[in-house]
């Protein structure tokens, strides 16, 4: 029977390698990327995939990025550690990854959209930008 | 006491943008496993809520749990929950110290009565009189029983607050009881883990905030949405025990390809919680993926069953009455084989012989 | 008890228990049949070639000639259940380890889903043979309790199983305590029903084998 403890010094470290097990969840992904995105051309409707919620096996969150790839948009947010949005190969396929300040994910998105929403200016900040932006006019023309 | 001001206004002060703010949101519906699409309206409930007082007791505990939910000293989107919240007493956390302390959490637990959010981590002891953990010189229950009586609700984070956790494990000698075991009046969650998944106590925190309510809560009084799944069921080696590939040693070759650690005493199949799909430090990995099997930890009495190296399969304590029962069924078979024998000695000579005559008769 | 101490329970106390009176009953009805020991024999013994004992033990493995034709399902069906119980219990990796926690042995297991396809067959035919049973005017009347205990203790512990491992009915914690328990159940009848024919079959064959090959006569 198994007793560890007694041999763990000689357990040697052996580093994982590249090679991907993949167990069927990219072609899963990608067929409901396709379905949503189907969705977005028909009727406009956009769709969100939360990746934090699938047991992806090692090897295969990397496979993906590979087979989304990457398009022609790439943008970089900093608010509260950065967030990384790309536009996929796939035009209307977002990848939304939001880091902390120490750099682990926090959320992770696939959003099926003309543009996450993340990325455009907030409504909320504009009056905040005008308030400043006129105290700057004034202090010019002081 | 003021009443506090609104989320929002909070943010506003400490100049956090509303894009950052949308980013905190987002993290946390993920994090209560709420469609993507609610982020806008959890954001519009965020930014109207009152910060609520939070006291957190915590008593017969280890402190994992408050470590566990604290783990840098940098602001991440995870502590942003205390910015939500004013923590208003917190052992491990606040400044202040002693008598100074105390009078904090009188005055909190007098201003906002009813409605200050009671966090308990820790089992609370009772045997002799509950002197095992006090306080300023008074015991865990006396301040559980306290503190219960104006809290608006109750959240028993760590497996010890609620389910006893490790110092209940037999023989139990503090006597160490759970804090549904005392407080029965008011609505408790328990985040069960040994320590629970920082998101996990981040994300009921967070849905309180947004919904002014707990989340659903399943039999044993744990978020469904946490809790609603096994390790199993999410497992990313599901695959694998499915087809019957089982690592039989750890680090032999079946472990190197990842297959399923069932044999090695993995929990997952009885154990309720995130661990698979949210992971820790940050979706770094959880222990099945880093090669060792599930503990059981979010459930109860899980120190009580059996080794974690015996697979849910095999018995969880040695046999102790088959020795006994081999020597005991020897004796019964030969003291009945005697009274048999007996029998038919007896019967042989009470035997009679029959005669013409008996049967004329 | 909540659904965690009671797999514990029964992966502790309950399955002690229950092995211990398996033993207990088992060796107490063994010892109990072959101490009556046999009359001795002052015949002077016949020789047959393919008489005795060890060829009755194979070839009551066969049906007779014809009757194979009269109870094709009996037969078939039996075959069939016995053959997969012996697959499901002695081959499936998670009852291998088992078997290894309490006796050290060890030997590989088949793929999971083998087992299963296996199960659904073996549940199958259980309840065709309960069906031949019920059905079949002979079989009913001479059916007592104890043929349906019988039946009924060897089929929960397969269905328990099945259940549990597809997630089936009960939650899974529940599920896979309650088909320990039906495990348990059925160890503690099997020596004090007719279920000892585990133990008893190769000694009666062996024995009207050898009776009749002194007689001459192959059986």
């Amino acid at each position: 029977m198994n007793s560890p403890g007694n041999n763990l010094k000689d357990i040697p470290i052996l580093a994982q390698t590249e090679e991907a097990c993949s167990v069927g969840n990219i072609r899963a992904l990608l067929t409901e990327i396709t379905a949503r995105l189907e969705k977005l051309v028909i009727n406009g409707e956009t769709g969100m995939i939360d990746l934090n919620s699938l047991p992806l096996a090692p090897g295969e969150y990397e496979l993906l990025r590979l087979t989304l790839g990457q398009g022609e948009v790439s943008a970089r947010i900093e608010a509260i550690g950065p967030s990384e949005i790309i536009e996929t190969r796939y035009p209307g396929v977002w990848w939304v990854t939001h880091y902390n300040v120490e750099g682990d994910i926090v959320a992770d998105m696939i959003e099926i959209t003309h543009i996450p929403e993340i990325l455009m200016s907030q409504p909320a900040d504009f009056s905040e930008g005008l308030e400043l932006l006129k105290a700057q006019l004034n202090e010019g023309q002081s | 006491m003021n009443e506090h001001e609104t989320l929002g206004e909070r943010l506003a002060q400490q100049g956090i943008s509303r894009r950052a703010f949308l980013k905190f949101c987002t993290a946390m519906a993920s994090l209560m496993a709420l469609p993507p699409g609610s982020v806008t309206a959890i954001a519009e409930a965020l930014v109207k809520a009152k910060r609520p007082s939070v006291i957190w007791l915590s008593f017969q505990e280890c402190t994992g749990c408050t470590e566990s939910l604290t783990r840098s000293h940098t602001p991440t989107l995870e502590n942003m929950i205390f910015d939500m919240i004013s923590l208003d007493y917190h052992h491990t956390l606040q400044a202040a110290s002693g008598y100074g302390a105390e009078k904090s959490r009188e005055d909190t637990m007098r201003d906002f009565y009813g409605k200050y959010l009671l966090v308990v981590d820790g089992s609370i002891p009772l045997n002799d009189g509950g002197v095992y953990s006090t306080i300023a010189g008074r015991t865990n229950l006396d301040l559980l029983q306290e503190a219960a009586k104006g809290a608006a609700a109750i959240i028993a984070v760590g497996t010890c607050a609620a389910f006893g956790g490790i110092p209940n494990a037999k023989p139990n000698p503090t006597g160490a009881v759970a804090v549904t075991d005392i407080i029965k009046d008011k609505p408790i969650v328990n985040i069960s883990g040994c320590p629970p998944i920082p998101a996990v106590i981040t994300g009921v925190l967070a849905h309180y905030l947004t919904f002014g309510f707990l989340p659903e809560l399943d039999d044993l009084g744990r978020p469904k949405s946490f809790y609603g799944e096994t390790i199993h069921d999410r497992c990313y080696r599901r695959p694998f025990y499915d087809q019957g590939k089982f690592a039989k040693s750890f680090d032999d070759e079946g472990a190197r390809n990842g297959w399923c650690l069932f044999e090695l005493g993995c929990k997952g199949p009885t154990t309720h919680n995130v661990c698979a799909t949210t992971k820790w430090n940050g979706g770094t990995s959880f222990p099945i993926e880093s090669g060792h099997g599930c503990l059981g930890c979010s459930e109860p009495h899980f120190w009580d069953a059996g080794s974690f190296y015996s697979a849910l399969s095999m018995s969880s304590s040695p046999l102790k009455l088959a020795t006994d029962a081999v020597v005991a069924g020897a004796a019964v078979g030969v003291a009945v084989s005697i009274a048999n024998r007996l029998k038919k000695s007896a019967a042989k000579s009470a035997h009679q012989t029959a005669t013409i005559a008996d049967l004329e008769k | 008890m909540n659904q965690e101490l009671f797999l514990t329970w029964v992966r502790s106390t309950g399955l002690d228990i229950a092995i211990g009176i398996f033993v207990l009953g088992t060796l107490w009805r063994l010892f109990e049949i072959y101490s009556l020991g046999r009359k001795t024999d002052l015949a002077v013994p016949k020789h047959r070639a393919g008489a005795s004992g060890l060829h009755t033990i194979f070839r009551r493995s066969l049906p007779p000639p014809g009757m194979f034709k009269r109870s094709t399902v009996s037969y078939v069906a039996g075959y069939v259940f016995h053959i997969g119980l012996f697959v499901i219990v002695v081959l499936f990796a998670q009852h291998i380890k088992l078997i290894q926690g309490l006796t050290g042995l060890s030997w590989p297991g088949l793929p999971s889903q083998f087992i299963d396809a296996t199960t659904v067959v073996t549940l199958a035919t259980m309840l065709l043979v309960l069906a031949e049973r019920i059905n079949k005017p002979v079989k009913r009347f001479l059916s007592t309790f104890e043929d349906y205990a019988a039946w009924t203790l060897t089929f929960l512990p397969v269905l328990t199983g099945y259940l549990a491992t597809k997630h089936l009915l009960l939650p899974y914690t529940l599920m896979l305590s309650l088909h320990i328990l039906s495990l348990e159940l059925l160890l503690i009848f099997l020596p004090f029903t007719k279920l000892i024919h585990v133990f008893t079959l190769w000694g009666s064959r062996w024995y009207n084998g050898n009776i009749n090959a002194k007689k001459g006569v192959p059986v």
